[in-house]
């Protein structure tokens, strides 16, 4: 209790709060125009933040990444375009509602369901993390090596349908981190005697040209289009108060969001085809699914928006990013010498709480900005895409060359830009590559201490919490295979 | 869109006759050779390939071959040296994974049936490379002229090569570009040198104001 009430302290400073809230209303807006997303606006504003102490610099990325999903219901909704991806699924029953007439229905049961999810997954958050500091210190280089390998197996799964796509870009980003001096020996890798590739590439260059620059060139080179939506009239107060009979649906989407978020590469979809998988099976008039159902609604809302702070755990607790946006998180707590790990929950366990509660923080500054902005966020979405482009392709700039003030830096994020954008058109994702340049690095790292008394495979076993990960992983691996054998035998019977 | 198929395919343009296995011959024999893992079963109607796919799989593939055969020229190999402490040895796994994924990735596109439109698809990747051309003249113009000028000469001319022609347009893509250096430079002070222009200007308070704050 006084570790929280120590970590309260930590936010109630004037620059914190302003970061809270700047990153709350900021992602909202962000999350609100479509081709945008947090994870462009976090990767912008990633250097300015190096800037601020770490405490404010990560409450304002946080305050982008968990109130950007609550912005991104609007124009799916509305406009049945997801501001950011994981809303897609809030345009099936979303947008239907809208048709029939009942658009202030389903803004309210959208906020409402976020709103009440965000809040219940940090309170599971606060309430494990006495937990999480006990099994936290468990996990040696065997085994934070070991979960990152889960990461990557993960990844690759979890990318259905693409599963070998995701691996060869996983594969690339591995070897994008092996270039440059090597950290044991410093012998040169892949440099070709060009000094600009000693130091390797950055990995804020890298996600700045994949998620930002890519995201401007779709903009910019794709055809101009101005959504429009009808203004909303009525007490959203009132309508978010509808989401009170949808109570199971709710906590039923939170515990999937926070069980999904804390598996690193499963993230927000996963969890919420469950959720809404779930709801529909639940359901008195399952039929209703996809057509306008308020339960399909509030069910995919529920799981995506309890998943930031889930997401935080394995980020906070051993030092591992589940997914793009703790990665790039990570990169602010290593400038400012914070590393997120066991010792962190040994140590800090007061600067965690801080962030849970800037979280709970954040969804209440939100769910107050939204209740009153929902008509001016319309304004903004009317932004042509192009010129969403430029905006992009101005503000990326920012976040390139204020790094180093490196024109070279400038050249290889239009480079990632680039083939971010190749990728987006055979329509492949880039997360992998950003999970293989930041998990293949810790792997590297912790594989040589963790084979220093190795002697046969079983040993490297030994300790539980590695044999229940190399459990997993060999089952995860297993697992698949299995169902790409049974798929295929399928094809072959039709 | 997809080019007109001159041959209808067995499986996917007309449904097969009894007996008769989907696609063309070589995909036939590509699936004999391949793991149906990878490729899926031989029955039924055959995937779709998106346009373009069997170029940027070959080329991945192609790339990870290169990374391969430059391995052993690129990184060191010490002597007496364990192999998990070896430099080589995560090139090398990474590597490994991006040649087995990326050559299954390959098969995947071959054994499909292609959608065609792979040029106009190879065109939408080089479009979008006038705008890194863009971007990187802005990257190049900020040392010297300054970050204000710069911002407000891209924005307004990159706005004015997408259409946005009319005053109005050009008003907003200059208040956009002020807002830009205001919120990043004057208030976050993030570290973007002062242009080479402003040496120019006469020393004194409003040359420095304007070389820290814009």
């Amino acid at each position: 209790m006084d570790m929280l009430l120590s970590g309260i302290g930590m936010l109630m400073h004037l620059d914190v709060l302003l970061a809270l809230l700047i990153g709350s209303v900021g992602g909202v807006i962000i999350g609100a125009i479509p081709g945008v997303g947090p994870a462009v606006a976090i990767a912008i504003l990633l250097p300015a933040t190096f800037a601020l102490p770490p405490l404010v610099g990560l409450v304002m990325l946080l305050g982008i990444y968990g109130s950007s999903m609550f912005g991104g219901a609007l124009p799916a909704i509305l406009i049945n375009t997801p501001g950011t991806a994981v809303n897609a699924l809030t345009t099936y029953d979303g947008h239907p509602m809208t048709r029939r007439g009942e658009a202030l229905k389903a803004l309210g049961l959208a906020y409402g369901a976020s709103f009440g999810s965000g809040i219940l997954s940090i309170l599971a958050l606060i309430v494990l993390s006495p937990v999480l500091a006990k099994v936290a210190p468990m996990f040696g280089s065997k085994e934070i090596f070991l979960a990152a390998l889960l990461g990557l197996v993960l990844v690759v799964i979890a990318h259905r349908g693409q599963a070998l796509a995701a691996g060869m870009l996983a594969g690339f980003g591995v070897f994008l981190g092996t270039v440059g001096l090597e950290p044991l020996k410093y012998t040169q890798r892949f440099t070709f005697d060009q000094p600009w590739l000693a130091s390797g590439f950055d990995l804020i260059v890298v996600v700045l040209g994949l998620f930002a620059l890519s995201q401007a060139f779709v903009l910019l080179s794709g055809p101009d289009e101005s959504p429009d939506a009808k203004p909303i009239r009525g007490s959203m107060g009132r309508a978010m108060l509808g989401t009170l009979r949808h109570k199971r649906i709710v906590a039923a989407g939170t515990g999937f969001g926070v069980l999904m978020g804390m598996i690193p590469g499963v993230g927000e979809f996963t969890a919420q085809f469950l959720s809404y998988t779930y709801a529909q099976k639940t359901s008195a008039d399952p039929d209703a699914f996809g057509k306008g159902s308020p339960e399909g609604l509030v069910a995919s809302e529920s799981a995506n928006n309890a998943v930031p702070a889930a997401a935080m755990i394995p980020l906070l607790a051993l030092g591992i990013p589940g997914e793009a946006l703790t990665a790039m998180m990570l990169s602010v707590f290593y400038v400012h010498n914070v590393i997120p790990g066991p010792q962190l929950f040994q140590g800090q366990i007061d600067f965690v709480y801080a962030l849970y509660v800037a979280m709970i923080l954040l969804n209440v500054i939100v769910v107050l900005f939204m209740m009153v902005s929902s008509n001016l966020l319309l304004k903004i979405i009317r932004i042509p895409t192009r010129f969403l482009g430029v905006m992009i392709l101005t503000m990326s700039f920012v976040g390139v060359y204020s790094l180093r003030n490196s024109i070279t830096d400038c050249v290889i994020a239009a480079v990632f830009g680039w083939i971010g954008l190749v990728l987006k058109r055979q329509d492949l994702p880039p997360v992998p590559i950003i999970l293989g340049l930041v998990l293949g690095g810790i792997m590297e790292v912790k594989f040589r201490p963790a084979m220093a008394r190795v002697e046969v495979l079983a040993d490297f076993f030994q300790r539980p919490v590695a044999a229940v990960l190399g459990m997993a992983i060999l089952a995860l691996i297993v697992g698949q295979l299995a169902a790409l054998r049974r798929q295929a035998m399928e094809r072959n019977k039709a | 869109m997809s080019e007109r198929i001159a041959e209808p395919v067995p499986g996917v343009d007309v449904p097969p006759r009894p007996r008769q296995p989907a696609g063309t011959r070589f995909q036939r024999v590509l699936r004999t050779i391949s793991p149906r893992i990878v490729t899926g079963g031989g029955g039924g109607a055959r995937r779709v390939a998106g346009p373009g796919e069997v170029v940027f799989a070959a080329g991945f593939f192609g790339l990870s071959l290169l990374l391969l055969l430059l391995l052993p020229f690129q990184t060191d190999w010490l002597p007496s040296t364990k192999l998990v402490v070896q430099p080589r040895f995560w090139p090398a796994v990474a590597i490994g994974a991006m040649l087995v994924f990326s050559g299954g990735h390959l098969l995947r596109a071959l054994a499909a049936h292609p959608a065609g439109g792979a040029w106009a698809e190879i065109k939408g990747w080089l479009r979008p490379l006038e705008f890194a051309l863009w971007f990187l003249a802005y990257v190049l113009l900020v040392p010297w002229s300054g970050y204000l000028l710069a911002t407000v000469a891209f924005t307004s001319s990159l706005s004015w090569r997408l259409g946005y022609r009319s005053a109005r347009w050009v008003l907003v893509a200059t208040f956009f570009a002020l807002c830009v250096v205001l919120v990043f430079r004057s208030l976050l002070g993030v570290n973007i040198p002062s242009g080479a222009l402003y040496e120019l200007l006469p020393p004194g308070g409003f040359r420095s104001f304007l070389m820290t704050r814009f």
